[in-house]
Protein backbone atom coordinates (compact mmCIF):
# COMPACT_ATOMS: atom_id res chain seq x y z
CA UNK A 1 0.00 0.00 0.00
CA UNK A 2 2.92 2.31 0.26
CA UNK A 3 2.07 3.88 3.63
CA UNK A 4 4.98 5.30 4.34
CA UNK A 5 5.00 7.89 1.83
CA UNK A 6 2.09 9.38 3.17
CA UNK A 7 3.14 12.85 5.13
CA UNK A 8 2.19 13.35 8.99
CA UNK A 9 -1.21 15.37 8.39
CA UNK A 10 -2.39 12.26 5.43
CA UNK A 11 -1.78 9.62 7.52
CA UNK A 12 -4.08 11.06 10.65
CA UNK A 13 -6.65 11.55 8.50
CA UNK A 14 -6.06 7.91 7.33
CA UNK A 15 -5.83 6.43 10.45
CA UNK A 16 -9.50 8.59 11.87
CA UNK A 17 -11.09 7.74 8.78
CA UNK A 18 -10.03 4.11 8.98
CA UNK A 19 -8.70 3.85 5.56
CA UNK A 20 -6.02 2.07 7.52
CA UNK A 21 -4.80 0.89 10.79
CA UNK A 22 -1.28 1.71 12.74
CA UNK A 23 -0.17 -1.80 12.40
CA UNK A 24 -0.54 -1.44 8.40
CA UNK A 25 1.04 1.89 8.29
CA UNK A 26 4.34 0.89 10.17
CA UNK A 27 4.03 -2.26 8.76
CA UNK A 28 5.14 -0.40 5.17
CA UNK A 29 7.40 1.63 6.83
CA UNK A 30 9.10 -1.43 8.46
CA UNK A 31 8.84 -3.12 4.92
CA UNK A 32 10.48 -0.09 3.19
CA UNK A 33 13.33 -0.14 5.97
CA UNK A 34 14.46 -3.74 4.68
CA UNK A 35 13.89 -2.59 1.52
CA UNK A 36 16.04 0.02 0.69
CA UNK A 37 17.94 0.45 4.24
CA UNK A 38 20.91 -1.71 3.57
CA UNK A 39 21.72 1.20 0.83
CA UNK A 40 20.68 3.72 2.73
CA UNK A 41 21.96 3.40 6.04
CA UNK A 42 20.22 5.77 7.54
CA UNK A 43 18.89 3.89 10.85
CA UNK A 44 21.72 2.44 13.40
CA UNK A 45 18.69 0.28 15.16
CA UNK A 46 15.09 -0.44 13.69
CA UNK A 47 12.88 -1.58 16.72
CA UNK A 48 10.85 -4.36 15.67
CA UNK A 49 8.40 -4.38 18.08
CA UNK A 50 6.97 -0.98 16.90
CA UNK A 51 4.95 -3.58 15.17
CA UNK A 52 3.28 -4.56 18.62
CA UNK A 53 2.90 -0.86 19.70
CA UNK A 54 0.87 -0.69 16.76
CA UNK A 55 -1.47 -3.25 17.63
CA UNK A 56 -1.82 -1.83 21.02
CA UNK A 57 -2.38 1.63 19.47
CA UNK A 58 -5.02 0.05 17.06
CA UNK A 59 -6.75 -1.49 20.38
CA UNK A 60 -6.80 1.80 21.68
CA UNK A 61 -7.38 3.81 18.65
CA UNK A 62 -10.77 1.99 18.91
CA UNK A 63 -12.48 4.13 21.27
CA UNK A 64 -10.51 7.71 20.97
CA UNK A 65 -12.65 10.09 19.43
CA UNK A 66 -10.10 12.74 19.41
CA UNK A 67 -6.52 11.13 18.99
CA UNK A 68 -3.62 12.94 20.29
CA UNK A 69 -0.83 15.01 18.07
CA UNK A 70 1.22 11.98 16.67
CA UNK A 71 -1.20 8.84 17.02
CA UNK A 72 -0.05 6.10 15.62
CA UNK A 73 2.64 7.71 13.01
CA UNK A 74 6.20 6.41 12.32
CA UNK A 75 8.94 8.27 13.57
CA UNK A 76 12.44 8.06 13.68
CA UNK A 77 14.81 9.43 16.58
CA UNK A 78 18.72 10.77 15.87
CA UNK A 79 20.91 8.32 18.36
CA UNK A 80 22.01 11.23 20.40
CA UNK A 81 18.49 11.58 22.27
CA UNK A 82 17.64 8.83 24.99
CA UNK A 83 15.30 6.16 24.66
CA UNK A 84 15.02 4.34 27.78
CA UNK A 85 15.96 0.62 27.45
CA UNK A 86 17.23 1.51 23.93
CA UNK A 87 20.92 2.05 23.17
CA UNK A 88 21.80 5.24 21.98
CA UNK A 89 25.62 5.75 20.62
CA UNK A 90 25.27 9.42 19.06
CA UNK A 91 27.16 8.00 16.41
CA UNK A 92 30.29 6.90 18.59
CA UNK A 93 32.25 4.25 19.63
CA UNK A 94 32.94 4.69 23.09
CA UNK A 95 28.82 4.80 23.86
CA UNK A 96 28.46 1.58 21.39
CA UNK A 97 27.65 -0.75 24.72
CA UNK A 98 25.14 2.26 26.49
CA UNK A 99 21.84 1.97 27.10
CA UNK A 100 19.73 4.83 28.04
CA UNK A 101 18.24 5.06 31.29
CA UNK A 102 15.78 7.25 30.52
CA UNK A 103 13.77 8.83 27.90
CA UNK A 104 14.70 12.52 26.66
CA UNK A 105 11.80 14.94 27.51
CA UNK A 106 11.03 15.37 23.91
CA UNK A 107 10.78 11.36 23.98
CA UNK A 108 8.55 11.52 26.81
CA UNK A 109 6.15 13.84 25.05
CA UNK A 110 6.11 11.90 21.85
CA UNK A 111 5.37 9.03 23.10
CA UNK A 112 2.36 10.64 25.32
CA UNK A 113 1.02 12.00 21.91
CA UNK A 114 1.13 8.37 20.64
CA UNK A 115 3.73 8.18 18.08
CA UNK A 116 5.66 5.22 17.21
CA UNK A 117 9.09 5.20 17.10
CA UNK A 118 10.75 2.79 14.26
CA UNK A 119 14.56 3.31 16.13
CA UNK A 120 17.47 5.19 15.69
CA UNK A 121 18.72 7.32 12.70
CA UNK A 122 22.54 7.78 11.83
CA UNK A 123 24.70 10.99 12.71
CA UNK A 124 28.06 12.35 12.84
CA UNK A 125 30.22 11.02 16.22
CA UNK A 126 28.84 13.80 18.58
CA UNK A 127 26.92 15.54 16.57
CA UNK A 128 30.36 16.64 14.93
CA UNK A 129 30.34 17.51 11.32
CA UNK A 130 28.29 18.18 8.56
CA UNK A 131 28.14 14.90 6.43
CA UNK A 132 27.28 12.09 8.40
CA UNK A 133 30.83 11.11 7.41
CA UNK A 134 31.82 11.00 10.99
CA UNK A 135 29.59 8.27 12.28
CA UNK A 136 31.59 5.47 13.87
CA UNK A 137 29.38 3.30 12.71
CA UNK A 138 29.56 4.43 8.90
CA UNK A 139 28.55 6.80 6.62
CA UNK A 140 24.43 7.20 5.19
CA UNK A 141 24.04 7.97 1.66
CA UNK A 142 21.75 10.60 0.34
CA UNK A 143 18.35 9.04 -1.51
CA UNK A 144 19.22 11.53 -4.39
CA UNK A 145 22.39 10.17 -4.93
CA UNK A 146 24.08 7.30 -3.47
CA UNK A 147 28.10 8.71 -3.92
CA UNK A 148 26.51 11.86 -2.16
CA UNK A 149 26.31 12.69 1.46
CA UNK A 150 22.71 13.52 3.17
CA UNK A 151 24.49 16.23 5.19
CA UNK A 152 24.80 16.11 9.07
CA UNK A 153 25.18 15.34 11.41
CA UNK A 154 21.55 14.52 11.40
CA UNK A 155 22.21 12.91 8.40
CA UNK A 156 20.50 9.58 8.97
CA UNK A 157 17.20 11.52 10.09
CA UNK A 158 17.08 13.54 6.65
CA UNK A 159 17.48 10.38 4.63
CA UNK A 160 15.49 8.25 6.46
CA UNK A 161 12.19 11.06 5.93
CA UNK A 162 13.03 11.89 2.32
CA UNK A 163 13.23 7.96 1.58
CA UNK A 164 10.24 7.46 3.28
CA UNK A 165 11.48 5.40 5.91
CA UNK A 166 9.57 7.34 8.48
CA UNK A 167 6.63 9.98 8.26
CA UNK A 168 8.64 12.41 10.54
CA UNK A 169 11.96 12.42 12.34
CA UNK A 170 13.37 13.87 15.22
CA UNK A 171 17.04 15.81 15.06
CA UNK A 172 19.31 17.63 16.92
CA UNK A 173 20.93 21.51 15.50
CA UNK A 174 23.78 23.15 17.36
CA UNK A 175 25.49 24.76 14.13
CA UNK A 176 22.91 23.48 10.95
CA UNK A 177 22.83 20.05 11.96
CA UNK A 178 19.20 19.89 11.04
CA UNK A 179 19.06 22.16 8.40
CA UNK A 180 22.23 21.65 6.34
CA UNK A 181 20.50 17.85 5.59
CA UNK A 182 17.31 19.10 5.33
CA UNK A 183 18.68 21.17 2.56
CA UNK A 184 20.68 18.22 1.24
CA UNK A 185 17.87 15.44 0.88
CA UNK A 186 15.25 17.93 0.35
CA UNK A 187 13.07 18.27 3.30
CA UNK A 188 11.64 20.23 5.79
CA UNK A 189 13.86 20.89 9.29
CA UNK A 190 13.49 22.73 11.94
CA UNK A 191 15.93 24.91 14.24
CA UNK A 192 13.61 26.35 17.12
CA UNK A 193 14.76 28.95 19.33
CA UNK A 194 17.09 28.18 21.71
CA UNK A 195 14.95 27.59 24.81
CA UNK A 196 11.79 26.32 22.91
CA UNK A 197 12.43 22.56 23.41
CA UNK A 198 14.01 21.02 26.21
CA UNK A 199 17.42 19.63 25.90
CA UNK A 200 17.06 17.06 28.93
CA UNK A 201 17.81 13.69 27.35
CA UNK A 202 19.91 15.07 24.41
CA UNK A 203 23.61 13.79 24.62
CA UNK A 204 24.90 17.40 24.92
CA UNK A 205 27.39 18.77 22.78
CA UNK A 206 27.10 22.56 22.79
CA UNK A 207 25.09 23.19 25.72
CA UNK A 208 24.29 26.95 24.65
CA UNK A 209 23.49 25.96 21.28
CA UNK A 210 22.10 22.83 20.85
CA UNK A 211 18.19 22.62 19.99
CA UNK A 212 16.06 19.16 19.46
CA UNK A 213 13.77 20.06 16.28
CA UNK A 214 11.97 18.30 13.64
CA UNK A 215 12.62 16.62 10.40
CA UNK A 216 9.79 16.45 7.66
CA UNK A 217 8.08 16.40 4.03
CA UNK A 218 5.86 19.07 4.45
CA UNK A 219 6.17 22.27 6.62
CA UNK A 220 2.67 21.27 8.07
CA UNK A 221 4.18 18.09 9.27
CA UNK A 222 6.88 19.77 11.06
CA UNK A 223 4.84 22.30 12.70
CA UNK A 224 3.15 18.77 13.84
CA UNK A 225 6.19 17.54 15.06
CA UNK A 226 6.66 21.08 16.97
CA UNK A 227 3.63 21.24 18.57
CA UNK A 228 4.57 17.80 20.00
CA UNK A 229 7.78 18.39 21.56
CA UNK A 230 7.87 22.37 22.70
CA UNK A 231 7.23 23.72 25.84
CA UNK A 232 8.90 24.81 29.42
CA UNK A 233 10.43 21.46 31.71
CA UNK A 234 11.38 21.31 34.77
CA UNK A 235 14.62 18.94 33.78
CA UNK A 236 15.98 21.86 31.75
CA UNK A 237 16.62 25.62 33.11
CA UNK A 238 17.23 26.94 29.56
CA UNK A 239 13.67 25.42 28.64
CA UNK A 240 11.03 27.70 30.18
CA UNK A 241 10.16 30.25 27.71
CA UNK A 242 6.65 28.84 26.68
CA UNK A 243 6.19 30.02 22.35
CA UNK A 244 4.46 33.01 22.19
CA UNK A 245 1.53 32.80 19.81
CA UNK A 246 2.75 35.04 17.64
CA UNK A 247 0.44 37.10 15.28
CA UNK A 248 1.58 37.07 11.48
CA UNK A 249 0.90 39.63 8.93
CA UNK A 250 -1.78 38.94 6.95
CA UNK A 251 -2.04 39.49 3.22
CA UNK A 252 -2.79 43.00 3.22
CA UNK A 253 0.14 44.10 5.41
CA UNK A 254 3.36 44.07 3.21
CA UNK A 255 5.54 41.25 4.89
CA UNK A 256 8.72 42.30 4.91
CA UNK A 257 11.58 39.96 4.21
CA UNK A 258 15.28 40.90 4.65
CA UNK A 259 18.40 39.26 2.28
CA UNK A 260 21.64 39.46 3.77
CA UNK A 261 24.06 40.66 1.32
CA UNK A 262 26.78 38.93 3.29
CA UNK A 263 25.26 35.91 1.81
CA UNK A 264 25.58 36.00 -1.87
CA UNK A 265 29.22 36.43 -1.85
CA UNK A 266 32.36 34.13 -2.37
CA UNK A 267 31.88 30.71 -2.35
CA UNK A 268 27.82 30.35 -3.05
CA UNK A 269 27.40 27.95 -5.68
CA UNK A 270 25.83 29.98 -8.90
CA UNK A 271 23.21 27.13 -9.53
CA UNK A 272 22.26 26.95 -6.04
CA UNK A 273 21.97 31.13 -6.30
CA UNK A 274 20.13 31.18 -9.15
CA UNK A 275 17.38 28.84 -7.60
CA UNK A 276 17.29 30.80 -4.31
CA UNK A 277 17.06 34.27 -5.97
CA UNK A 278 13.73 32.26 -8.64
CA UNK A 279 12.12 31.04 -5.20
CA UNK A 280 12.90 34.83 -3.90
CA UNK A 281 10.75 36.44 -7.40
CA UNK A 282 7.94 34.06 -6.62
CA UNK A 283 7.74 35.56 -2.89
CA UNK A 284 7.80 38.90 -4.42
CA UNK A 285 5.17 38.68 -6.75
CA UNK A 286 2.58 37.26 -4.37
CA UNK A 287 3.47 40.81 -2.62
CA UNK A 288 6.01 40.70 -0.19
CA UNK A 289 8.49 42.76 0.19
CA UNK A 290 12.29 41.82 -0.16
CA UNK A 291 14.93 43.93 0.45
CA UNK A 292 18.90 43.81 1.55
CA UNK A 293 20.02 44.31 4.64
CA UNK A 294 23.80 43.57 6.12
CA UNK A 295 24.89 41.53 8.93
CA UNK A 296 27.78 43.32 9.56
CA UNK A 297 29.80 40.47 11.60
CA UNK A 298 28.63 37.94 9.27
CA UNK A 299 32.06 36.36 8.23
CA UNK A 300 32.81 36.17 11.98
CA UNK A 301 30.48 33.77 12.57
CA UNK A 302 31.91 30.68 11.82
CA UNK A 303 35.93 31.40 13.75
CA UNK A 304 33.24 32.85 16.58
CA UNK A 305 31.16 29.27 16.26
CA UNK A 306 34.71 27.05 15.82
CA UNK A 307 36.25 28.67 19.37
CA UNK A 308 32.83 28.32 21.56
CA UNK A 309 31.60 24.82 20.51
CA UNK A 310 34.94 23.47 20.73
CA UNK A 311 35.18 25.28 24.05
CA UNK A 312 31.64 23.54 25.28
CA UNK A 313 32.45 20.12 23.44
CA UNK A 314 36.00 19.66 25.79
CA UNK A 315 33.86 20.02 29.02
CA UNK A 316 30.54 18.34 28.01
CA UNK A 317 32.71 15.55 26.82
CA UNK A 318 34.86 14.95 30.00
CA UNK A 319 31.87 12.57 31.38
CA UNK A 320 33.23 9.76 28.93
CA UNK A 321 36.42 8.25 31.16
CA UNK A 322 35.65 4.37 30.81
CA UNK A 323 34.18 4.75 34.30
CA UNK A 324 30.57 5.91 34.35
CA UNK A 325 29.07 4.37 30.71
CA UNK A 326 30.47 3.31 28.15
CA UNK A 327 33.03 2.03 26.35
CA UNK A 328 36.12 1.02 28.64
CA UNK A 329 39.71 0.51 27.61
CA UNK A 330 40.68 -3.28 28.22
CA UNK A 331 44.33 -2.35 28.89
CA UNK A 332 44.57 0.32 31.35
CA UNK A 333 46.73 -0.21 34.37
CA UNK A 334 46.54 2.84 36.14
CA UNK A 335 43.26 5.36 36.37
CA UNK A 336 45.19 7.61 34.04
CA UNK A 337 45.26 5.14 31.17
CA UNK A 338 41.68 4.14 32.31
CA UNK A 339 41.10 7.85 31.14
CA UNK A 340 43.73 8.34 28.41
CA UNK A 341 42.93 4.87 26.22
CA UNK A 342 39.25 4.73 27.42
CA UNK A 343 39.03 7.98 25.26
CA UNK A 344 41.78 7.46 22.38
CA UNK A 345 39.92 3.94 21.64
CA UNK A 346 36.34 4.97 21.65
CA UNK A 347 36.40 8.82 20.09
CA UNK A 348 37.08 9.43 16.62
CA UNK A 349 39.15 12.03 15.09
CA UNK A 350 37.08 14.84 14.54
CA UNK A 351 35.94 14.47 18.16
CA UNK A 352 39.55 14.31 19.52
CA UNK A 353 39.95 17.70 17.12
CA UNK A 354 37.78 19.41 18.67
CA UNK A 355 38.07 18.38 22.76
CA UNK A 356 41.82 19.33 21.98
CA UNK A 357 40.79 22.67 20.49
CA UNK A 358 38.44 23.58 23.15
CA UNK A 359 41.13 22.27 25.63
CA UNK A 360 43.64 24.63 24.07
CA UNK A 361 41.55 27.86 23.84
CA UNK A 362 40.03 27.59 27.68
CA UNK A 363 43.31 26.78 29.21
CA UNK A 364 45.35 29.02 31.08
CA UNK A 365 47.27 32.23 29.26
CA UNK A 366 44.88 31.77 26.03
CA UNK A 367 41.07 32.04 27.63
CA UNK A 368 40.72 36.01 27.06
CA UNK A 369 42.43 35.92 23.68
CA UNK A 370 40.10 33.18 22.15
CA UNK A 371 37.13 32.41 24.12
CA UNK A 372 36.30 35.61 25.49
CA UNK A 373 36.84 37.56 22.61
CA UNK A 374 34.73 35.08 20.82
CA UNK A 375 31.93 35.25 23.22
CA UNK A 376 32.06 39.10 23.09
CA UNK A 377 31.91 38.24 19.01
CA UNK A 378 28.78 36.70 19.40
CA UNK A 379 27.15 39.37 21.33
CA UNK A 380 27.90 41.28 18.33
CA UNK A 381 26.46 38.58 16.19
CA UNK A 382 23.51 38.49 18.15
CA UNK A 383 22.73 42.52 18.00
CA UNK A 384 22.83 42.43 13.92
CA UNK A 385 20.26 40.04 14.21
CA UNK A 386 18.21 42.50 16.48
CA UNK A 387 18.86 45.64 15.02
CA UNK A 388 17.80 43.83 11.29
CA UNK A 389 14.74 42.60 13.15
CA UNK A 390 14.04 46.12 13.59
CA UNK A 391 13.44 46.65 9.94
CA UNK A 392 12.19 43.51 8.33
CA UNK A 393 10.00 40.08 9.62
CA UNK A 394 11.94 37.41 8.40
CA UNK A 395 15.35 37.30 7.19
CA UNK A 396 15.93 34.42 4.27
CA UNK A 397 18.65 32.94 2.07
CA UNK A 398 20.45 29.63 1.09
CA UNK A 399 20.99 27.01 3.52
CA UNK A 400 24.27 25.73 2.31
CA UNK A 401 26.51 27.20 -0.52
CA UNK A 402 26.77 24.12 -2.37
CA UNK A 403 24.27 21.29 -3.32
CA UNK A 404 25.08 17.90 -1.53
CA UNK A 405 28.81 16.89 -2.29
CA UNK A 406 30.39 13.74 -2.88
CA UNK A 407 31.38 11.23 0.08
CA UNK A 408 34.90 11.65 0.77
CA UNK A 409 35.42 14.94 -1.19
CA UNK A 410 35.46 17.31 1.81
CA UNK A 411 37.26 15.10 4.94
CA UNK A 412 40.64 15.37 3.71
CA UNK A 413 40.82 19.18 5.47
CA UNK A 414 38.97 19.64 8.72
CA UNK A 415 37.90 23.58 7.76
CA UNK A 416 36.67 22.35 4.43
CA UNK A 417 33.86 20.86 6.16
CA UNK A 418 33.47 23.35 8.34
CA UNK A 419 32.75 25.93 5.56
CA UNK A 420 29.72 23.78 4.91
CA UNK A 421 28.19 25.23 7.47
CA UNK A 422 28.43 29.21 6.57
CA UNK A 423 25.25 30.17 6.04
CA UNK A 424 23.46 28.46 9.61
CA UNK A 425 26.12 28.71 12.53
CA UNK A 426 25.41 32.04 13.30
CA UNK A 427 21.67 31.58 13.83
CA UNK A 428 22.61 29.23 17.03
CA UNK A 429 25.13 31.96 17.74
CA UNK A 430 22.08 34.16 18.11
CA UNK A 431 19.55 31.31 19.68
CA UNK A 432 16.90 32.29 16.81
CA UNK A 433 14.38 30.09 15.07
CA UNK A 434 15.28 29.07 11.44
CA UNK A 435 14.24 26.49 8.68
CA UNK A 436 14.97 24.83 5.72
CA UNK A 437 12.96 23.94 2.86
CA UNK A 438 12.85 22.71 -0.28
CA UNK A 439 13.26 25.68 -3.22
CA UNK A 440 14.42 23.80 -6.19
CA UNK A 441 16.86 21.01 -7.73
CA UNK A 442 20.42 21.71 -9.54
CA UNK A 443 21.84 18.77 -12.09
CA UNK A 444 24.60 17.59 -10.98
CA UNK A 445 26.42 14.70 -12.58
CA UNK A 446 23.01 13.44 -13.89
CA UNK A 447 21.63 13.79 -10.87
CA UNK A 448 19.17 15.79 -9.14
CA UNK A 449 20.49 17.27 -5.99
CA UNK A 450 17.68 19.69 -3.68
CA UNK A 451 18.52 23.06 -2.48
CA UNK A 452 17.13 24.43 0.74
CA UNK A 453 15.81 28.07 1.15
CA UNK A 454 16.72 29.34 5.00
CA UNK A 455 13.97 31.38 7.05
CA UNK A 456 15.24 33.20 9.60
CA UNK A 457 12.60 34.19 12.10
CA UNK A 458 12.48 36.05 15.24
CA UNK A 459 13.31 34.69 19.03
CA UNK A 460 10.28 31.87 20.01
CA UNK A 461 7.91 33.44 17.25
CA UNK A 462 8.27 29.84 15.35
CA UNK A 463 4.72 30.00 14.99
CA UNK A 464 4.75 32.61 12.68
CA UNK A 465 7.86 31.74 10.99
CA UNK A 466 5.94 28.54 10.21
CA UNK A 467 3.11 29.87 9.02
CA UNK A 468 4.89 32.04 6.68
CA UNK A 469 6.96 28.90 5.85
CA UNK A 470 3.73 27.46 4.85
CA UNK A 471 2.67 29.85 2.73
CA UNK A 472 6.06 30.01 0.71
CA UNK A 473 5.76 26.07 0.04
CA UNK A 474 2.56 26.73 -1.63
CA UNK A 475 4.30 29.80 -4.01
CA UNK A 476 7.53 28.23 -4.69
CA UNK A 477 5.71 24.75 -5.43
CA UNK A 478 8.46 22.58 -6.35
CA UNK B 1 49.26 30.79 14.88
CA UNK B 2 51.76 27.89 15.17
CA UNK B 3 51.36 25.04 18.02
CA UNK B 4 54.09 23.22 19.06
CA UNK B 5 54.58 19.75 19.36
CA UNK B 6 55.02 20.59 23.04
CA UNK B 7 51.85 21.71 23.42
CA UNK B 8 49.81 19.67 21.85
CA UNK B 9 51.14 16.64 24.32
CA UNK B 10 50.30 18.91 27.27
CA UNK B 11 46.87 19.56 25.61
CA UNK B 12 46.64 16.10 25.45
CA UNK B 13 47.48 15.53 28.97
CA UNK B 14 44.86 17.57 29.91
CA UNK B 15 42.07 16.22 28.14
CA UNK B 16 42.73 12.91 29.12
CA UNK B 17 43.79 11.59 25.92
CA UNK B 18 46.14 9.37 24.76
CA UNK B 19 47.60 10.13 21.50
CA UNK B 20 49.76 8.17 19.09
CA UNK B 21 52.85 9.92 17.54
CA UNK B 22 51.26 10.39 14.31
CA UNK B 23 48.19 11.36 15.72
CA UNK B 24 50.63 14.57 17.47
CA UNK B 25 52.04 15.18 14.05
CA UNK B 26 49.18 15.21 12.56
CA UNK B 27 47.12 17.81 15.60
CA UNK B 28 50.06 19.95 15.30
CA UNK B 29 49.12 20.75 11.60
CA UNK B 30 45.79 20.96 11.87
CA UNK B 31 45.17 22.37 15.04
CA UNK B 32 47.79 24.99 14.13
CA UNK B 33 45.38 25.78 10.50
CA UNK B 34 42.57 26.17 12.76
CA UNK B 35 43.87 28.55 15.09
CA UNK B 36 44.54 30.54 12.35
CA UNK B 37 41.31 30.51 10.78
CA UNK B 38 39.57 31.76 13.79
CA UNK B 39 42.13 34.34 14.92
CA UNK B 40 40.19 36.43 12.06
CA UNK B 41 38.31 37.30 14.80
CA UNK B 42 41.18 39.86 16.20
CA UNK B 43 40.29 42.16 12.84
CA UNK B 44 36.59 43.10 15.24
CA UNK B 45 37.21 45.78 17.26
CA UNK B 46 34.76 44.39 20.65
CA UNK B 47 35.68 47.00 23.25
CA UNK B 48 33.30 47.77 25.58
CA UNK B 49 30.93 44.72 24.57
CA UNK B 50 29.79 42.21 27.01
CA UNK B 51 30.75 38.81 26.10
CA UNK B 52 27.81 36.36 26.10
CA UNK B 53 27.50 34.06 28.88
CA UNK B 54 25.63 30.94 27.53
CA UNK B 55 22.21 30.81 24.61
CA UNK B 56 19.84 32.61 26.62
CA UNK B 57 19.41 36.08 28.98
CA UNK B 58 17.15 34.28 31.07
CA UNK B 59 18.79 33.91 34.79
CA UNK B 60 18.06 32.49 38.01
CA UNK B 61 15.10 29.81 36.62
CA UNK B 62 14.13 28.59 39.96
CA UNK B 63 12.23 25.57 40.78
CA UNK B 64 10.67 23.61 43.91
CA UNK B 65 13.20 22.06 45.57
CA UNK B 66 11.29 18.46 45.67
CA UNK B 67 12.03 15.40 43.89
CA UNK B 68 10.71 15.98 40.02
CA UNK B 69 10.99 12.16 38.55
CA UNK B 70 7.23 10.68 39.62
CA UNK B 71 9.10 7.07 37.97
CA UNK B 72 12.08 6.31 39.92
CA UNK B 73 11.19 2.37 39.78
CA UNK B 74 14.54 0.78 38.51
CA UNK B 75 16.39 3.58 37.91
CA UNK B 76 19.39 2.95 39.97
CA UNK B 77 19.65 -0.52 38.54
CA UNK B 78 19.53 0.83 35.12
CA UNK B 79 22.00 3.42 35.83
CA UNK B 80 24.56 1.27 37.42
CA UNK B 81 23.78 -1.35 34.79
CA UNK B 82 25.50 0.97 32.43
CA UNK B 83 28.81 1.38 34.08
CA UNK B 84 31.45 -0.83 32.40
CA UNK B 85 32.55 -2.52 35.65
CA UNK B 86 30.67 -2.28 38.84
CA UNK B 87 30.44 -4.42 42.21
CA UNK B 88 27.61 -4.63 44.35
CA UNK B 89 25.51 -1.58 44.37
CA UNK B 90 28.68 0.40 43.38
CA UNK B 91 31.01 1.65 40.55
CA UNK B 92 34.17 0.00 39.85
CA UNK B 93 37.27 2.73 39.71
CA UNK B 94 40.92 2.18 39.79
CA UNK B 95 42.84 3.97 42.92
CA UNK B 96 42.71 7.29 42.49
CA UNK B 97 46.31 7.61 45.14
CA UNK B 98 48.59 5.28 44.06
Amino acid sequence: MNLNKLTIKEARAGLKEKKFSVRELVDDCLTAIKEKDSTLHAYLEVFEEARKEAGILDKMGQDLRDPPLLFGIPMSVKDNILVEGKRSTAGSKILAPYTASYDATVIRKIKKQGAVILGKTNMDEFAMGSSTENSAFGPTKNPHGLNRVPGGSSGGSAAAVAADLCLGAIGSDTGGSIRQPASFCGVVGLKPTYGSVSRHGLIAMASSLDQIGPLAKTVADARIIFDAIKGADNFDATAKQENESSATKSHSQKLRIGIPKEYFGQGLDPEVEKIIKSAFKKIENAGAIIEEISLPHAKYALPAYYIIVPSEVSANLARFDGIRYGFKTPTADTLFEVYGKSRAEGFGPEVKRRIMLGTYVLSAGYYDAYYLKAQKVRALIKKDFEEAFKKVDLIAGPTTPTPAFSLGSHTANPLEMYLADIYTVAINLAGIPALSMPAGNVTDDGKKLPVGLQLIGKWFQEDALLEYAEYFEKIIEI
Amino acid sequence: MSISKKEVMHIARLARIELTEEEISKFEKELSEILTFVEELNEVDAKGVKPMTGGTSFANMMRQDATLDDNLEGKQANILRAAPITKNEWVEVKAVFE
